[in-house]
């Protein structure tokens, strides 16, 4: 059947099972809009306040349901606005296809009007990137984005599309979709064979789950792991909930704002198995002081990650639930009582959450620990980038994957909303929450029009400290306590700002009204604010410093001005 | 790790818009030195071949082996050593300031077989193809007859059967 180049690209969208695009219409988009106006019936569209709230809501949509997130924009502005979203996908390795307009085909290079070269702009921020100017290569070259973006290590593709070929018209056949088959592995027998006499050997083995044990589905897989090499685990920031944190041998996060049992630990092992991870900066510190008595084993489905930031002994590449399988096969059950009796001695000497006496003021450990409690671990939290992010990573008790939703790589400020909004969309049956800062709030604070517009029944849970608190914690290690532009004593009255976007809003300000509010905030079925008010010194421990031993971390920041 | 050596890396890839860009932009972003670069279509008008000589250690070697790997457009990328590859340069230059030191120039590019391939009243213009240290020599030689201009074509690689 004939159809012009926007009706492919809704067809194309509805092949791969697309039912929900976030986005923002624009003058090199009219074709596309108006075919969005036809298939209205068959493909829900959220209008978003900003373009970048769009990307990063087809973000969280991609990390709450594991599908493929879609945005639109227009050229220009429209498409320079995905940038932020698109790297922060990129960065963290979210399947996402964006599709943005462009100014017709004659008129490109010519400096049109709201013309940009975003395939060269996006080009270091995707995986892959295609402009396309002949309709009848349309609805192959997005067919083929789609593959890219769920092909092995996922990751966003950007398709621009200039106007006239939207409006050309073009034969076109439906295709049944064929999903990328992932389970694989590039390694050889003798490699895993290695790998199972080295956890035979091992004395002291420590696991640590990186965001790859979400992404290959191998949440299952990996319980049963720990299970039979009988370790402790630990997790990276992008690897919560890929192990249930109410396991016994869960030890928390490794890394700067990592436990001090997981230091310890990574510090004494003779075995570390990094799964699904790329060793980050944020996670070694000082290379040469990151598990010095260890070989170290990496599982990967990317070989450019292997020996990439950190020299490993052996590697197994391919998919992490491929990898475990034939792992789970190959590796007799140990017993390392010895070695998780000394972690559990640990675990009671160097509790996460020292007990501090704050009195009725509001803690965030606290509001995150009854939080965690009255939505018995099970909803589906999202943050912003800053202090708020690691004390909900490190309080909240994730059980599954897909859970804990936010920006690892990039540290995208702003990005919590929005991907709060898309993993609501795509999980209806979870409570969302959005855990945010006051910095971090005001970056794309307009998104609550899209949450209130689309009936979206966000928690959007603020913690106001009135400062920058990251950078504010490393002014006052680092830079002698010149807090440059970090207080912000913006006086936001956050009631009156929800009100005006007809979003009901607490205020809680004393430790005793915390549980009761969040109680009431819970039950709504609309979006709903919370305004935490909490103090400006409270930092983010155990801290290691950017390239220090990990074995050394920071446990007492001292107040004294 | 060793110490940084000289690399010389073939890279079969398609020829979609935006191709090269995509290699200049991986060494550049990733800080990979490039210090030169030669690519065209291959006998198929689909599939470029490039050829870059690249600076590094053995791990940034390995690096940029994956890194390049992983891009959607490379089919294949293979190190070229001495023993597995064949490599030549080619040169055009323009030199020479008078009639007499013309003269003299034409016996330098007898020497190492260069073609004349212009001339003018005052300057010849000389090609020459060969493995780079032939290349180098030749320019050394030239150069005191006054080089006005030269373009080297960066070092092309193939394969051995």
């Amino acid at each position: 059947m004939k159809l012009t180049g926007a009706q492919i690209i809704i067809e194309c969208l509805l092949e791969q099972g697309v039912d929900t695009v976030f986005g923002y219409p624009g003058g090199a988009v009219l074709n596309l809009y108006d075919a969005i106006y036809e298939y209205r019936s068959k493909i829900r569209h959220i209008i978003t306040a900003h373009e970048q709230g769009a990307a990063h809501a087809a973000d969280g949509y991609a990390r709450a349901t594991g599908k493929t997130g879609v945005c639109i924009a227009t050229s220009g502005p429209g498409a320079t606005n995905l940038v932020t979203g698109i790297a922060t996908a990129h960065m963290d390795s979210i399947p996402m296809v964006a599709i943005t307009g462009n100014v017709a085909v004659p008129s490109l290079g010519l400096d049109s009007f709201q013309e940009v070269d975003i395939t060269g702009i996006t080009m270091p921020v995707t995986k892959y990137n295609f402009i396309i100017k002949d309709v009848s290569e349309l609805a192959d070259t997005l067919r083929r984005a789609f593959e890219i973006a769920t092909t092995g290590r996922p990751g966003p593709v950007l398709v621009d599309i200039p106007k006239d070929v939207t409006a050309a018209a073009c034969e076109y056949t439906r295709k049944e979709i064929v999903k990328p088959d992932n389970y694989y592995s590039l390694s050889a027998d003798e490699e895993y064979r290695q790998v199972a006499d080295l956890i035979a050997a091992s004395k002291k083995p420590f696991l640590y789950t990186g965001g790859g044990v979400i992404s290959s589905g191998a949440a299952e897989e990996m319980a049963k792991f720990a299970e039979l090499v009988d370790a402790p685990v630990s997790s990276s920031l992008m690897g919560q909930g890929g192990f249930n944190n109410r396991d016994s041998r869960y030890i928390g996060m490794l890394g700067m704002h990592g436990t001090v049992v997981s230091s310890k630990a990574v510090s004494d092992c003779d075995l570390f198995i990094g799964i699904g991870t790329r060793f980050s900066d944020r996670v070694i510190g000082d290379i040469v002081s990151f598990a010095p008595k260890a070989k170290i084993v990496h599982i990967d489905i990317d070989p450019a990650e292997i020996n990439k930031n950190i020299h490993v002994d052996h590697q197994l590449v391919g998919d992490v639930r491929c990898v475990l399988d034939r792992l789970n096969e190959l590796v007799p059950p140990q017993d390392h009582t010895e070695w998780l009796r000394q972690i559990d001695a640990w675990k009671e000497e160097f509790p996460l959450h020292v007990a501090e006496d704050y009195g009725d003021q509001v803690t965030p450990q606290y509001v995150l620990e009854t939080l965690d409690e009255l939505t018995h671990g099970d909803a589906v939290i999202t943050t912003e980038v800053g202090q708020h992010q690691m004390w909900a990573a490190q309080y909240y008790d994730f059980k599954e994957p897909r859970q804990f939703i936010t920006s690892g790589g990039l540290g995208t400020m702003g990005y919590g909303l929005g991907a709060s909004m898309g993993a609501q969309v795509g999980r209806p049956d979870k409570q969302v929450i959005n855990i945010a800062g006051d910095g971090s709030f005001h970056m794309n604070c307009n998104e609550l029009v899209t949450a209130y517009k689309h009936n979206i029944p966000i928690v959007e849970l603020l913690f106001n400290n009135s400062v920058l608190g990251m950078v504010r914690q490393w002014q006052r290690l680092f830079y002698g306590k010149r807090f440059s532009q970090t207080t912000l004593e913006r006086d936001t009255d956050y009631m009156k700002l929800a009100e005006a976007y007809h979003i009901p809003s607490y205020r809680i300000t004393k430790k005793s009204e915390v549980r009761e509010v969040l109680q009431k905030a819970l039950r709504h079925d609309t979006p709903v604010l919370v305004e935490c008010v909490i103090d400006r010194d409270i930092n983010v421990l155990p801290m290691v410093p950017a390239g220090a031993a990990i074995d050394k971390p920071i446990l007492d920041i001292e107040i004294d001005d | 790790m060793t110490m940084p050596k000289k690399h010389v890396l073939s890279i079969l890839m398609d020829n979609n818009s935006g191709v090269m860009l995509r290699i200049a932009g991986l060494f550049s972003r990733r800080g990979y030195n490039i210090e030169s670069i030669a690519a065209a279509q291959t006998e198929n008008p689909e599939v470029v071949r490039m050829t870059i000589v690249t600076n590094g250690d053995s791990a940034t070697l390995e690096q940029i082996d994956k890194q390049l790997s992983k891009l959607v457009d490379v089919r294949e990328v293979r190190v070229m050593t001495s023993e597995n590859s064949v490599k030549r340069e080619h040169v055009i230059v323009q030199a020479g300031n008078s009639e007499e030191n013309c003269a003299s120039l034409i016996q330098v590019a007898n020497l190492f077989r260069a073609n004349i391939i212009n001339v003018s009243e005052q300057s010849l213009m000389l090609e020459l193809t060969g493995k780079p240290r032939k290349i180098d020599a030749f320019i050394q030689l030239v150069k005191p007859f006054g080089i006005k201009k030269m373009m080297r074509s960066g070092l092309l690689a193939l394969e051995r059967e």
